[in-house]
This record gives C-alpha cells, sequence and structure tokens, in this order.
C-alpha cells in the first residue's frame, strides 16, 4: 500500500491520469518477452470470464464477464507482464482447474456458483498468505494476478466505471467538501 | 515541411529568407516565452524545435477518450518498458503519453552516475507534460548563495524580478491563494482551488501546533480557475498531460504560441536540430545558428540579430559546448570555466503517507488537477537545521478507491459492493529539497558516443552530496511530525531514491552571475562572450531555490526579451 500511494500521490501532483491503473505501473524489470506462452484459447478466455464472474458478480449491475474481463485479462497478460510472470499466470489456470479437480471432482467450468465461490475464498486465503512470504523479488501469486486484473479490468471497464461506480468525464468543477451519505458510489475516476 | 503554414520554404531561397530579427531555439516554457515577447515588440522570429510538430488540441489524441478506450487501461507495455529505459524509472509511464516522450535509442546519453532525463522533443516541449506548480521565489533565494557561500551571488535580487512575475501570471493563469508569506511572495492570481475537508483539517492541526511557522496551503497551479480570452477553464478532468482540449492550463500550445501567431511575426520550424550558434569574431556576437533537418539530414544556417536558447536547461549546454569551439576549444561561454557545471535539480521522491480517521460522511466532487503546498519552514525564521537551504512538500489528501485491499473479503458480491464505494480518507505529501551549486556536478560532450544524426551526446556527472542526504533524513521526519501532529494514523516514509535529474527541475549549466570569470551569462541572461545571446531556461539559475522553477524562467525570460529589445534599439547589440 505504500509504494501504490507514493506513486499515486506522485501523480496526483503532477497532473498525471491514473485511470485506476496505479498498482501496475511500476515494479516491473524489462524482459525479453517469449511470443507464443499468452495465445489464450477461446476456452481458456472463457474460463477467466468465469473466475473474474466469481469474483466480481452480477448483482444489481453488470459483473465481470459483461466487462470482457477474460479478454481484457488476455491483453494484459501478453503486453504487460513479463516473462516469468506471464509463466506463473499460464500455469495458475492449470493449477486452478487442479483444484478445482481435486475439491470437487471437476473442473472450474463445471462447478456451481456457490463451489467456484468456496473454491477461489480458498485460493485468495492461500495467495494472500502466499504474498507475505514471498521475496519482494519473486512474483505474485497468480491468484493475486487473476485478482488484480480482474478489478481493474472491471472498475475501468465502462460497464464498471458507469455502473458499478460513478463516471463524470467532464466534471467542471471541484468541490472539496461535500456530503457523503453510505451507499453513494465512488467517482470511477 | 509537413504539418505547419508558417513553416519557411527552403528550396531556391536567398541568404534573405534565411534571417530574421530574432532566433528562438526551443518551443517549450521558455521558448514560447521568448517568441510571444520578441514578435509581440515587433521582432520577426523564428522559432526552431528539434522534434515534430505538435498541434495545439488536434494532436491530443487521447485527450478525450474514456478510461475503457485505452486498450491497456493506462498501463504501459513491456515493449514501452523497453523503448522507454529512463522514462520507465519513473512514474509517467503510461500509455496515453508514451509517445510524448522522446525516443530513447535515438537519442541517448552518457550516465558517469545516474541521472534521469525526462525529455519531450516536440513542440511545446515539457510545457504539454509539465506538472504546472507556479511559484515565486524571494530573497531568501535569491540572497542564498551569498549568505552561506556555496555557488556565487545572483545578480538580481527580488525587485528586479517581481514585475515580470506580475506580468507572466497575468498571462499565464496561476490560481491560488494570498497567504502574506515573505519567502513565498503571492502573485497575480485567478481564485484558489478548494482545499478538501480533510486538507482544511490538517491544515488547521498544523497551525494549531507549529504556530506561526508552517502553513498548508492550496496549490499555486498554472491552472485556469477563470477564462482567459481565447482559453476555457480548467474542467477538473485532471489529463492535463495528455494535452488539455479546454486550454485549461498553460502550455506553449495554449497560450504563449497563439499569441506570438497572432502577431504575424512568428515562423515556426519543426525538426530543426540546432547544433551551433553561428559566432562572429570580429563582432564578438552570434550572427545565427546552425540547423541540421532531422529529417532530411541536411544543413541550414539561419541568420538573426539576437538568438535566445531556450533548448532546455542542458541541451543548451550542448548548444553552446558546439559553438565557437575555434575561439574556446570548451564552447561558447567556457571561458568561466563554468559551462556545463553546476548542474542542479530538485531531489525528491520521499516523503510521508497515512490513514485519517473519520470524515466517513465527506467526500469531493471533480478531479482537482493541484494539491497542497507546504512552503519551507527549515532555516528561516529563527530554525537552524544541520544542513543549509530547505524543502517544501506537495501532496494530497483523498478517498481510497477500487485499488484498495479490502483484508477482510476476498471474492464475490461482498467484495464488489464494498469496491463501489468509497473507502477510507489517506494523506501523504511528497518533499521536494533545494540542491546546492557544486561546480563538480557537471554534464560535458561525450565524443565517443553519437545520437541517430551523428552528433556527440552529453555525459552526466552529477549527483546529490551529503547536505542534500542529510536534507532528505529531515524531509521524512517533518512530515511524519506534522502527520502526527494532525492525528493521523499508520503513518509510513518512504524513500525511493533519488537520481539527479529525476526531479524534471534540471538547472545550473550556464548559471548567471555579476562577473564573466565565475558565469557565463550576466544579470540580463546575456552570454558574456556573445552579448546578443539569451539564455533563458533552467541552465541560467544561479541557485535552485526549492520551489519549481518554470514561472521563474517564465519571468527571466520575458525580461530578457524587454532587454534584448532594447539594447537593439539601442544599437548595443
Amino acid at each position: 500500500m505504500k509504494r501504490r500511494q507514493a506513486v499515486s500521490t506522485l501523480a496526483l501532483i503532477f497532473g498525471g491520469t491514473m485511470v485506476g491503473s496505479n498498482l501496475f505501473l511500476t515494479g516491473c524489470k524489462t524482459e525479453e518477452k517469449k511470443t507464443g506462452l499468452t495465445d489464450f484459447s477461446a476456452d481458456e478466455v472463457a474460463l477467466l470470464d468465469e473466475v473474474a464472474e466469481t469474483i466480481i458478480p452480477t448483482t444489481s449491475t453488470p459483473g465481470a464477464k459483461a466487462a470482457k474481463v477474460g479478454a481484457f485479462m488476455k491483453i494484459m497478460v501478453t503486453d504487460c507482464y513479463e516473462e516469468k510472470n506471464q509463466k506463473v499466470f499460464v500455469d495458475g489456470i492449470a493449477a486452478l482447474q487442479a483444484a478445482s479437480e481435486k475439491q470437487f471432482g471437476k473442473d472450474f467450468m463445471n462447478i456451481d456458483a456457490a463451489q467456484r465461490k468456496e473454491l477461489l475464498t480458498a485460493l485468495d486465503k492461500e495467495q494472500r498468505e502466499y504474498q507475505k512470504s514471498k521475496k519482494p523479488e519473486d512474483p505474485n501469486h497468480y491468484f493475486k494476478m487473476m485478482k488484480d486484473l480482474t478489478l481493474q479490468g472491471y472498475f475501468t471497464s465502462e460497464v464498471g466505471a458507469t455502473q458499478a461506480l460513478r463516471y463524470v468525464p467532464v466534471p467542471g468543477k471541484y468541490e472539496g467538501c461535500i456530503p457523503y451519505n453510505k451507499g453513494d458510489k465512488a467517482w470511477a475516476t | 515541411m509537413p504539418g505547419d503554414s508558417t513553416l519557411v520554404n527552403i528550396n531556391g531561397k536567398a541568404q534573405e529568407d534565411y534571417t530574421y530579427d530574432a532566433i528562438v531555439v526551443g518551443s517549450g516554457i521558455s521558448g514560447g516565452w521568448a517568441a510571444k515577447e520578441l514578435t509581440e515588440k515587433g521582432l520577426k522570429v523564428l522559432m526552431l524545435e528539434r522534434g515534430r510538430d505538435f498541434e495545439h488540441i488536434k494532436d491530443y489524441k487521447g485527450a478525450n477518450k474514456h478510461p475503457w478506450e485505452f486498450l491497456h487501461r493506462g498501463t504501459a507495455t513491456e515493449q514501452h518498458k523497453k523503448d522507454y529505459p529512463v522514462i520507465s524509472r519513473g512514474w509517467a509511464l503510461n500509455e496515453a503519453v508514451m509517445d510524448y516522450w522522446t525516443n530513447e535509442q535515438d537519442c541517448p546519453y552518457t550516465e558517469v552516475k545516474p541521472f534521469t532525463w525526462w525529455r519531450s522533443y516536440q513542440m511545446g516541449g515539457r510545457s504539454v507534460l509539465w506538472g504546472r506548480q507556479s511559484y515565486r521565489l524571494s530573497d531568501l533565494d535569491f540572497e542564498a548563495n551569498v549568505r552561506d557561500g556555496h555557488g556565487i551571488d545572483w545578480p538580481i535580487r527580488y525587485k528586479d524580478i517581481a514585475p515580470w512575475y506580475d506580468h507572466v501570471e497575468r498571462f499565464a493563469g496561476i490560481s491560488g491563494s494570498k497567504e502574506g508569506l515573505p519567502h513565498l511572495p503571492d502573485g497575480q492570481f485567478l481564485p484558489p482551488m478548494d482545499l478538501n475537508c480533510v486538507e482544511k483539517d490538517v491544515a488547521q492541526r498544523i497551525k494549531e501546533k507549529f504556530g506561526s511557522n508552517r502553513h498548508l496551503i492550496i496549490g499555486r497551479v498554472a491552472n485556469l480557475t477563470a477564462p482567459i480570452p481565447g482559453r476555457t477553464q480548467c474542467q477538473f478532468r485532471n489529463r492535463c498531460w495528455e494535452g488539455c482540449p479546454f486550454g485549461g492550463y498553460f502550455s506553449t500550445q495554449s497560450s504563449t504560441l497563439p499569441a506570438a501567431r497572432k502577431t504575424g511575426n512568428l515562423t515556426v520550424r519543426p525538426f530543426s536540430i540546432v547544433t551551433k550558434l553561428l559566432y562572429d569574431k570580429n563582432s564578438k556576437k552570434a550572427n545565427g545558428v546552425e540547423v541540421l533537418d532531422a529529417e532530411n539530414n541536411k544543413t541550414y544556417n539561419y541568420k538573426a540579430k539576437i538568438v535566445f536558447l531556450c533548448a532546455s536547461a542542458l541541451n543548451s549546454a550542448w548548444v553552446l559546448f558546439n559553438s565557437a569551439t575555434d575561439i574556446w576549444p570548451g564552447g561558447l561561454g567556457s571561458s568561466s570555466g563554468e559551462l556545463g557545471h553546476n548542474v542542479m535539480d530538485h531531489h525528491y521522491n520521499l516523503g510521508a503517507v497515512g490513514k485519517v480517521e473519520g470524515y466517513e460522511d465527506r467526500y469531493y466532487t471533480g478531479r482537482r488537477a493541484n494539491g497542497f503546498y507546504i512552503p519551507r519552514f527549515v532555516n528561516i525564521n529563527g530554525d537552524k537545521r544541520k544542513y543549509l537551504r530547505g524543502f517544501g512538500y506537495q501532496g494530497a489528501a483523498s478517498r481510497t478507491g477500487w485499488s484498495r485491499d479490502v483484508a477482510e473479503l476476498s471474492v464475490g458480491a461482498e467484495l464488489k459492493e464494498a469496491l463501489t464505494e468509497p473507502g477510507h480518507w489517506t494523506i501523504g505529501a511528497t518533499g521536494f529539497g533545494e540542491v546546492l551549486p557544486y561546480h563538480e556536478n557537471r554534464i560535458f560532450l561525450d565524443t565517443s558516443r553519437k545520437d541517430k544524426w551523428g552528433l556527440p551526446v552529453l555525459a552526466m556527472d552529477a549527483e546529490l552530496k551529503e547536505n542534500e542526504m542529510a536534507m532528505r533524513e529531515d524531509i521524512k521526519q517533518e512530515m511524519v511530525n506534522m502527520l502526527e501532529a494532525a492525528g493521523v494514523k499508520d503513518i509510513n516514509t518512504y524513500d525511493r531514491g533519488h537520481a539527479m535529474g529525476h526531479g524534471i527541475h534540471e538547472m545550473g549549466t550556464a548559471r548567471m552571475g555579476n562577473d564573466p570569470k565565475t558565469s557565463v551569462l550576466n544579470k540580463w541572461n546575456q552570454v558574456w562572450d556573445a552579448q546578443n545571446v539569451f539564455v533563458t531556461d533552467g541552465a541560467c539559475m544561479t541557485s535552485s531555490a526549492c520551489q519549481n522553477p518554470s514561472l521563474t524562467y517564465m519571468a527571466l525570460t520575458a525580461r530578457a526579451a524587454e532587454h534584448a529589445v532594447d539594447e537593439l534599439k539601442k544599437g548595443n547589440i
């Protein structure tokens, strides 16, 4: 959180637009990228959609699937991840499937919504534990990647920004102190 | 030349067509001001920009896109990181502006010591991308060198520049609050932006704890809070650096360039790398510049009575290094032994952040392209530290958004609902510290290495020293002290390190002074050794102060332009 805040403070000072992406702006070293590693199939994108939908489900507002978060993850992992992180993500898809098989005897696409939530809740716990103990230079846990990409992909999408959040492209003014009532949506940007 | 109707047609013209009253090298904040002031005084001006043309509004390609219309939602790609290794060191890696930054493969430089050089080689220079914070220097700053013996005395005092601050503030449009602080003089301000509730509360608590010595004020920023003819006021989108379709902040494109064009006296030539000033040893003046066309690689000479060198602190020194080398091997201005030396910057990248309890029933509307400012409070009014000079802080309070961690929720509807509401308030600030002028902090030509056009590149050999490092410790500690006094919780300091240049406030390579033996420029920004050459960008700075310097470059440029025209009329140059 420290670095995230520091980065967003700087960006705010210098007028940089963050578009909610401050989680992902820094910290990656440049490495040669092998092509093909992230040529996810339509089935894999569909799986990522379902993972995302489990993290951010349809409620009174559309969920992550409506925001095409699976396709977003593919783009991001392909273009914005260095190779060692791509590999963790790709292996993570298999690990997630294996965890589903182990717990429910079926792959992720064939378990129901409650089972999906149960599984991903466990994986989220696992990733939190892992993140606490890992060395700074080690890649993130694959499920942290999936969750972070889901939040970014959803809340910066049109449905996420305009329906789950409040989006005003041209505010026209700044007021620094207005009432906030519990339940009012946060600003998208 | 593509893209601009006022551009010169080069082919088949006689020498008189290459002749102007004045040549301005560079189109950033200083160059734009030079062009405006000189054309408005009736001079025929040629403005040379080494990069592409970059037209107001039309070329701000992303500025009206929604966040979801960016393929990576703003995130830079691995390819960007590979293409822009220098920009990748900082916070400005964002897909929305990547092509505003200079091509680093074409334009390398040598780092004897780590040096982060943020460059934007295109029309307007960094005036499109700049942070817009605009503060006056005061006599605390102009007398700093002579008081503690570091560097040389500034040849001017606040009274010399004050009317020029007035002049440039009125035109540029600076919003801010009048505070009556002698060391951060008030100016010709547009209405101030709001501090938000938390910032106001913290400001009050700092005042209670530290009395009249410390102030948390709204930033003074070159964003319009009231309309100025030809420009629309700030719309609080906070996307300034993509270029503002409303002209809501000061840039060359929104402000000085249209004013200069309106006179009918301006010619603009992009893709024009000035390789040297043409020096005439008989008259002891420059009579023009040599231009390498960055597109066709041909060389052209342009003649003028005066030259304003506004190519940025480091590149103006580069041009001087390459000029009049038959007389002075070290280049024009090197007779002082100071050309390229005394490189300064502001050191930053450190501060403190914390969590603010309460105010859950308060929020804000709009995206303020500004933050708060805490002016310098050390080593003044009887305060004495173990280091010299001082620092200010820039920061903001805000509520966290969807990217916050919600520890008690993992996945599902509860997480989603929680993240659709704003989180707790946080507050943080970053210090901006003065860097002393050290002779040994220098840049020089690396003739062993060439850029895309076969031109020798710059080598940077500069670093922070003991004084700055001691100040950095204090910057963190004092922010913690103030946040603690304000009741802020979970306070964390951060220090992401600082290489010279990272502050994007590089300066000092051709300093002003009273003595040609120790300075490159006189008190009117004239090169001692060629008095029709004026250097009015960051190169001219004799000390760095700790305030963001661009407003001072504007004022010095306008002041020098008036002097240049007066001297021309008198026949002195």
